[in-house]
């Protein structure tokens, strides 16, 4: 049998090879059913509601209705175009950015503050953190219940204990200068706690021996703290960065429940004008368009944090 | 300061006597009370009687006669034990699907070789960007096409996979040894017998955190369900909490807004004070949902 096959094999050499690469294939196929089989359920549901859901976001954004029961027309670019030219949209983008980074910095700066100052473990510190912590878990629409009483004209908790210090009583949901501000008030509040549990993980990675050194070189916390902990917490400091600015973009539940975007417009956030779009005006069209600028803002971001991931995931 | 000193008797010699870690530490530790004020508000208003009038409602001091009266109201009001029903549903849902998608892709990136591995790998990982919120518009359209409009599972199924915990399950069966499953090969088991009988009990911490971060987050949506579901009987707490808010807020009624909120977060606060260090290194590990 082996003897023959080497002579068998020229006879029918040039349809065995393509033949070679199908059966490779179909073996390396075969091989690999087993595990596709296993990831069929999860991307099944990555396909319907994450990738398909783009493509449709794509679609969506090219047509139009004249009016909610008219038949869908191609209308190209329009509909990004009308999104761009609708300061409703502009000025969400705005708020969003002011916001973003109004809720970023102070929240990373206070999660750095409390997990520095808690990085030891003991009875007390632990007790702290949890209390630091406690506005994580709770919905966004809670917070918002309770900080709609704290944000009160006249008979609020605010006014009631520090009203008295200022000089004119300012309605803080009310006034268009300040209801963004006091949004970002409760996100930093609910989110400051989350970031600090990272720093407290981050600080960990500090080497001991390098900071007993530095005592001995009489390094002050400052220096200590620029030197060789700010170096050391890095990553951390891209990872919840990358954490907070998806926050700023995704969480809007206390827009709806405090403000609906009002006064004139004042606290709208992008993720609440889509949300208006689609669900008050029935305009799809725009509603995907505006998704769509937000995707591509996101995508950016992703290829961004992808390296910052790198550094958690080791790949497969 | 004598306290003070004592908190801080097992810092290096050389620091004790710095000064700006103290003050940094008195400055968390009157954040702290800052930051607890809201809940403290809560559980006083909760418990005031409406006859201290809209004046005194900011008092943080409690009131002599406390009253049940704010719950009770709440609880006739708002239809919370509907709406926990549903969201206890939505969770558990949720998690026993995500429990058998994740565990099957976890083992499948975690033990085996397969053609494309490391693009299917990034199909996962982009989603954790991704997150299904900003996908509302093309997913409730999804939604209403399958029939779904309105519906408990029209909500949960967004988030039946998990990319977080896909990872979180190829990390944990990573760690097992093979030899246990070269064992069980040898007795005859298959694939799926494997997995069931052999990785899955020895993941149960990493599970339990999945469960942690999973159920928080879900019971916490908002703005999916509000969108998807239209009949007040199938309405999660947090939509309830904010029809509930929305309607006390016209009549001014803050004891009684106190106290739904209280209903609606309690659960988590009970569970997340027994089970405190659990929850803590669950959310360490969760990074991006």
């Amino acid at each position: 049998m082996s003897l023959a096959e080497p002579a068998a094999l020229p006879v029918a050499a040039s349809a065995p090879a393509r033949l070679h690469i199908v059966t490779r294939f179909s073996h390396r196929f075969k091989t690999s059913l087993p595990a596709y089989l296993l990831l069929l359920p999860s991307l099944v549901f990555l396909a319907l509601f994450t990738y398909g859901a783009m493509g449709r976001v794509l679609v969506d954004a090219l047509y139009q209705r004249a009016t909610p029961k008219a038949p869908v027309r191609f209308v190209g670019l329009d509909n990004i175009a009308a999104v761009l030219a609708d300061s409703a949209f502009t000025g969400a983008v705005v708020n969003n950015l002011v916001y973003a980074v109004g809720t970023a910095i102070p929240s990373i700066g206070l999660a750095l503050l409390f997990a520095l100052a808690l990085s030891r473990t003991n009875a007390v510190n632990s007790a702290l953190r949890a209390a630091l912590f406690l506005p994580v878990l709770i919905p966004m629409v809670a917070a918002s219940a309770l900080f709609l009483f704290i944000f009160l004209p006249n008979v609020g908790l605010l006014d009631y204990y520090i009203g008295s210090l200022l000089p004119v009583l300012p309605n803080w949901l009310g006034d268009s200068d300040i209801a963004l501000y006091a949004i970002m008030v409760i996100t930093i509040w609910k989110n400051a706690g989350y970031y600090m549990l990272f720093f407290l993980a981050g600080l960990q990675a500090v080497p001991e021996d390098v900071m007993e050194a530095a005592h001995l070189d009489g390094a002050g916390p400052y220096q200590r703290l620029r030197h060789i902990i700010m170096p050391e917490l890095k990553p951390t400091f891209l990872f919840v960065t990358v954490i907070a600015i998806l926050n700023a973009v995704t969480q809007v539940d206390h827009v709806f429940v405090m403000t609906k975007g009002g006064p004139s417009n004042a606290t709208n956030l992008v993720l609440f004008y889509i949300y208006q779009q689609a669900v008050e005006h029935y305009d799809i069209g725009k509603a995907s368009a505006a998704t769509l600028l937000t995707l591509a803002a996101l995508m950016g971001l992703t290829a961004l944090s992808f390296r910052t991931m790198a550094n958690r995931e080791d790949g497969p | 300061m004598k306290l003070l000193d004592r908190l801080f008797r097992d810092t290096p010699l050389a620091t004790r006597n710095e000064i700006t870690p103290k003050l940094g530490f008195l400055l968390t530790v009157l954040l702290a009370i800052v930051w607890l004020i809201p809940f403290l508000w809560m559980g006083v208003a909760t418990l005031r009687p409406a006859s201290d009038g809209i004046n005194l409602m900011a008092e943080l001091m409690p009131s002599l006669k406390p009253t049940l009266d704010n719950i009770r109201d709440a609880w006739e009001i708002g239809d919370f034990p509907r709406y926990t029903l549903n969201t206890v549903l939505i969770c558990t849902g949720i998690l026993l699907v995500q429990f058998v998608t994740i565990t099957l892709a976890g083992f499948a990136f975690a033990r085996l070789e397969f053609a494309g591995k490391t693009p299917i790998f990034y199909l996962f990982l982009m989603q954790l960007m991704l997150v299904p919120v900003l996908l509302i518009v093309p997913n409730l359209s999804l939604v209403a096409q399958l029939g779904l409009y309105d519906t408990l599972t029209g909500v949960m199924m967004p988030f039946f996979a998990s990319a977080f915990g896909t990872f979180l399950m190829r990390q944990a069966f990573e760690a097992i040894p093979t030899e246990l499953e070269d064992a069980a090969l040898i007795d005859g088991a298959s694939l799926l017998q494997r997995i069931r009988h052999i990785y899955v009990p020895l993941s149960m911490p990493s599970f339990s955190a999945f469960a942690i971060i999973s159920v928080t987050s879900h019971w916490n949506d908002f703005l999916w369900p509000l969108m998807v579901i239209n009949s007040p009987d199938k309405r999660p707490l947090t939509v309830g909490l904010s029809v509930f808010t929305a309607t006390a807020e016209g009549t001014q009624a803050w004891g009684t807004i106190a106290a739904g909120t209280l209903m609606v977060i309690a659960p988590l606060l009970i569970t997340f004070l027994i089970f405190q260090k659990r929850f803590i290194s669950s959310f360490v590990t969760s990074g991006i949902k």
